[in-house]
């Protein structure tokens, strides 16, 4: 990623510039502009879910057990988006829904993305047999389909949203791996490190400082993806009764609760998913604006 | 091309043995006793619980198991099925045809649309036809697919009346299974209908399955695409005076191809999780629905022998995949 | 009447930053059998001109002319499809980069073959024949055997010989070689330029080369011209060329050969072609020119378009260079 070449002195004031540069590209893309708005809403819905959620997601009105939404014979304004078999809110839910998500991207994201990063920035720093070690064994991890380790470790951990999100975590987490270390052995030849290795930078302001400022282009383009890949797996795993389990308003788990009414009530198997994928869209829209911003690759010249 | 194949071997004996101590591990990291597990709420008498364990060789030291494991393994005995008491082993491959037959039709559908859709987003780049499909391609790689199951079989089996839910052959059918795949084996019995049925019923299934690796062949088709169309080798098939079906569809694709190739490739691991919800989904009797089955009534034994076998499938297909790559890129096959 | 003459050729590019003037309003005019150099520094526009004329550009240029005449057809008046019959037939070209320019994915024999099946009425016998005439007519050793090698098992200087090979297959009255040999040894350079020559010789085809290296034009060219910044500034034969160079950008790039060099140190032109922002007003040339004025800054120079002999330039050289 050679974005920034042999100016180590410019790097500081370059800054604001390269802000202004990347968002220059990443305004054109009207996908990518729209994408972060609708992630910006499922943000401040996630956050304010309890004042703009109308009821609580677990209250059961009992005399409006599997209403319809208001537009629909049957359905009144009460409920907007109807109720489900046990007469709770859908919007309610889908609302608290939303927050159960985004914590699930975030903490997943985080954990995957921490870990993975200095893995990876000690296998690209390190190198020998340790880098061997390393690297094997994210092959070993990236050997099974990421949904069924996910699964199997759920099995053993037990099934809560904890351990969902630390098994997809755990799968996650080789992509950075790979990444960083890529970055590294790419950066690590420049004339940039070797001054700073002469002015006697130690390891630890090598890796975090001098180099991985510069390798995280490409790890902002994948945690993006693992935010939207996050979503999916625990949604999934939700589904198939795993990960978070009923009553928790988790639209997989939502989803999964539907299946018995699905030529009954439409609205509770349309609409958690409905949710999950423009959430989904959106954070991946907003990752091929980033990717595209910040590749320059892909940079017209 | 001989170096090529050894080099590749070499890395891919070290991971197989990883992943055969991470399976082998797995169970040894549950919280209590296996055999209690088994036993469940009943529980059992000491001396069967000590014959139970000598019985599994929970009993041996560490290495050891891991070395009948191990060793068991390459003789084709993964152990027993706490459930159906049926060797993991048989179990799975009397399974597999069902998934393969399911994912092969599943990644057929995904290369018959994704690539053609690639290369003409690609041809129209920026234009509405580009912006059409890559739109799609992208609500269809952020689809949750159990999701996208569910809307299938409440607007065609529900709705139209088209498709049947779940299983992979009509009830009023029945024959042996010779091959285990479906289509052949109800094209061989020549029941009347049959076939038909047997069709009808992969149809939702193969969409659910395909559509994530459909959105990703396409876009890496379409990037692929648009890499070698800028290529000096493209300016000079155009100064030859060739058709653009020619330039674009000979010249272009066949460079493209390289990296599409590795994608599909990996689209394997995608596929085998993504039938892990397509088949519970549809009730298809394959090996993702009886990985859940296993997971769900917590059978260890199937649950690593399962684990083992898919990474090794997986292993197997990256494998070969990579071979694919060396015949089709002329630059390793001849250096 | 020229095989090849092009009016006030004009190429516009489209950018993120607004359209790119790359060509700007050029003349060309080549006749049968000649050899014709035009040369330039990088980003002058020498190959964006001629590809034009192939029709090679991408979608972003947009190619204007007032006439662009081949072989008597009003090029510009052409479908794709009918503009393809010309292209890689009756005109073809060559590139730079030989090693990048043919198909890594096909055999050299393939792409040889498949440029006869594109424009002639041969049998697979006749075309797999011709393509072993073809390497032996370039003098690539052992043709029949190079036939079924891939690209990058063969040498820059042998793939440019088989670009040849593909661009004379079908006997084109008109070859556009775009500096043919710049990225080759310097010896296979001249093996490559005296083999172009040959070829315009024995087979009665016209020749463009375009080149940066004043050398090559000195020992190939008939006439040259003479670009810079999109615009030709002066076009004349090659020996009045070396001998009076009227245009002070041409009497810099000459000054600047090593066998013209007079003092130590080697004299070269200060900065670089102006690009899409730093275009000057007035002549082009007047931030770089050692005689430039005011009036160089503030006025455009126009060439006299009805005399061969007028450069575009205000105050030529020539007949005042020995003044100055």
């Amino acid at each position: 990623m050679a974005i920034v070449d042999t100016q180590i002195e410019a790097i500081e004031q370059q800054r604001p510039g390269r802000f202004r540069e990347f968002w220059n590209y990443f305004s054109e893309n009207r996908g990518a502009v729209a994408g972060l708005i609708v992630f910006l809403s499922f943000i401040l819905i996630a956050i304010f879910a309890d004042v703009l959620a109308p009821y609580s997601p677990s209250d059961q009105y009992r005399d409006h057990l599997l209403q319809p939404p208001f537009w629909q014979e049957g359905g009144t304004t009460e409920f907007l988006l109807g109720t489900d078999a046990v007469g709770r809110d859908m919007l309610s839910r889908l609302i608290h829904g939303a927050r159960f998500s985004f914590f699930i991207g975030l903490i997943v994201v985080s954990i995957s993305l921490l870990s993975g990063v200095t893995i990876g920035l000690i296998a690209g720093f390190v190198g020998g047999w340790v880098e061997i070690m390393i690297m094997r064994l994210m092959d070993v991890i990236l050997a099974f389909p990421s949904l069924l380790l996910a699964l199997v470790m759920v099995a053993i951990l037990g099934p809560s949203l904890i351990n969902a999100m630390l098994a997809i975590a755990i799968v996650l987490q080789p992509q950075y791996v790979r990444l960083t270390r890529a970055a590294v052995l790419a950066e690590l030849p420049k004339d940039y490190v070797t001054s700073a290795r002469m002015v006697g930078s130690g390891t630890l302001r090598l890796m975090f400082i001098t180099v991985l400022p510069n390798c995280l282009a490409p790890i902002i383009v994948q945690a993006a993806l693992s935010f939207s890949t996050a979503i999916l797996d625990a949604a999934a795993l939700g589904f198939l009764g795993l990960g978070a389990q009923p009553p928790k308003p988790e639209w997989g788990t939502m989803l999964s609760e539907a299946r018995e009414f699905i030529l009954r009530a439409w609205w509770l198997v349309t609409l958690p998913g409905l949710a999950i994928l423009i959430t989904v869209l959106s954070i991946n829209l907003m990752g091929d604006g980033l990717r595209d911003a910040l590749d320059p690759k892909l940079k017209r010249s | 091309m001989i170096q090529f194949v050894l080099k590749r071997l070499g890395t891919t004996i070290p991971t197989f043995i990883g992943v055969s101590i991470i399976t082998f591990l797995f169970i040894r990291l549950i919280p209590g006793d296996p055999i209690l597990i088994m036993a469940g709420e009943r529980g059992m008498s000491a001396e069967r619980h000590a014959k139970l364990l000598a019985q599994y060789g929970y009993d041996q030291p560490l290495w050891q198991q891991y070395w009948d494991y191990l060793s068991g393994m390459l003789r084709g005995d993964l152990g027993i099925s706490f459930r159906t008491k049926r060797p993991v082993w048989d179990e799975f491959f009397a399974l597999f045809p069902a998934t393969l037959e399911l994912s092969v039709c599943a990644i057929i559908f995904s290369i018959i649309i994704g690539i053609p859709s690639g290369i003409v987003a690609a041809i129209y780049r920026g234009k509405w036809p580009d912006q059409l499909l890559m739109s799609t391609a992208l609500v269809g790689f952020s689809m949750p697919i159990f999701w996208w199951a569910l809307l299938l079989i409440i607007f065609f089996s529900g709705t139209l009346g088209w498709t049947p839910v779940s299983g992979r052959i009509s009830l009023l059918y029945y024959f042996p299974a010779e091959t285990g795949f479906m289509l052949i084996d109800a094209w061989r019995s020549g029941q009347e209908g049959a076939f038909r049925s047997a069709i009808d019923h992969l149809i939702l299934p193969t969409i659910v399955l395909g559509t994530i690796p459909l959105a990703v062949i396409a876009r890496q088709t379409r990037s692929a695409m648009l890499e070698v169309l800028s290529e000096d080798y493209i300016r000079t098939a155009r100064a030859k005076g060739l058709s653009p079906f020619r330039i674009n569809g000979l010249h272009a694709l066949r460079n493209a191809l390289i990296p599409v190739i590795t994608v599909i490739g990996l689209s394997v691991g995608t596929l085998l999780a993504g039938a892990i919800l397509t088949e519970t989904i549809f009730s298809w009797p394959g090996i993702g629905k009886w990985m859940v089955e296993s997971i769900r009534s917590r059978d260890y034994p199937v649950v690593q022998g399962g684990l083992m076998l898919i990474a090794g499938m997986v292993m197997l297909v990256n494998l070969f995949v990579d071979l694919l790559y060396g015949i089709i890129n002329p630059k390793i096959r001849k250096s | 009447m020229a095989l090849l003459e092009v009016n006030n050729l004009t190429v516009e590019f489209k950018t993120s930053q607004g359209p790119f003037r790359a060509v700007d309003s050029i003349d060309v005019a080549v006749g049968a059998n000649d050899v014709l150099a035009i040369v330039g520094e990088s980003g002058s526009g020498k190959s964006v001109s001629m590809l034009a004329v192939m029709g090679l550009l991408p979608w972003t240029a947009t190619v204007t002319a007032d006439s662009m005449m081949f072989n008597g057809v009003d090029l510009a008046g052409l479908d794709s499809k009918q503009r393809r019959d010309i292209v890689g037939k009756d005109m073809s070209m060559i590139f730079q980069e030989p090693m990048s320019s043919l198909n890594p994915c096909f055999t050299v024999g393939f792409q040889l073959r498949e440029a006869l099946k594109a424009h002639l009425p041969l049998s697979r016998r006749e075309r797999k024949h011709r393509a072993v005439e073809l390497l032996e007519m370039v003098g690539i050793p052992e043709p029949t055997k190079r036939l079924g090698a891939f690209p990058h098992q063969l040498s820059g200087g042998m793939n440019q010989r088989v670009m040849i090979a593909m661009a004379i297959a079908c006997k084109p009255k008109l070859l556009i070689a775009d500096e043919p040999t710049t990225a080759l040894d310097v010896t296979i350079q001249a093996q490559i330029l005296e083999l172009l020559l040959e070829l315009n010789q024995q087979h009665d085809m016209a020749l463009v080369l375009i080149t940066h290296d004043m050398g090559v034009v000195a020992e190939t060219a008939q006439r040259v011209s003479v670009q810079y910044a999109g615009q030709k500034v002066e076009e004349q034969s090659v020996e009045a060329l070396f001998a009076t160079p009227r245009h002070p950008y041409t009497h810099a790039l000459l000054a600047a050969l090593p066998e013209r060099a007079t003092g130590k140190m080697l004299p070269s032109i200060p900065g670089v072609v102006p690009g899409q922002f730093d275009r000057p007003s007035g002549c082009l040339f007047s931030p770089r020119c050692e005689f430039a004025t005011e009036l160089c800054v503030k006025e455009v120079p126009i060439a006299n378009s009805d005399d061969p002999t007028s450069v575009r330039c205000h105050y030529p050289l020539g007949k005042s260079a020995s003044v100055a």
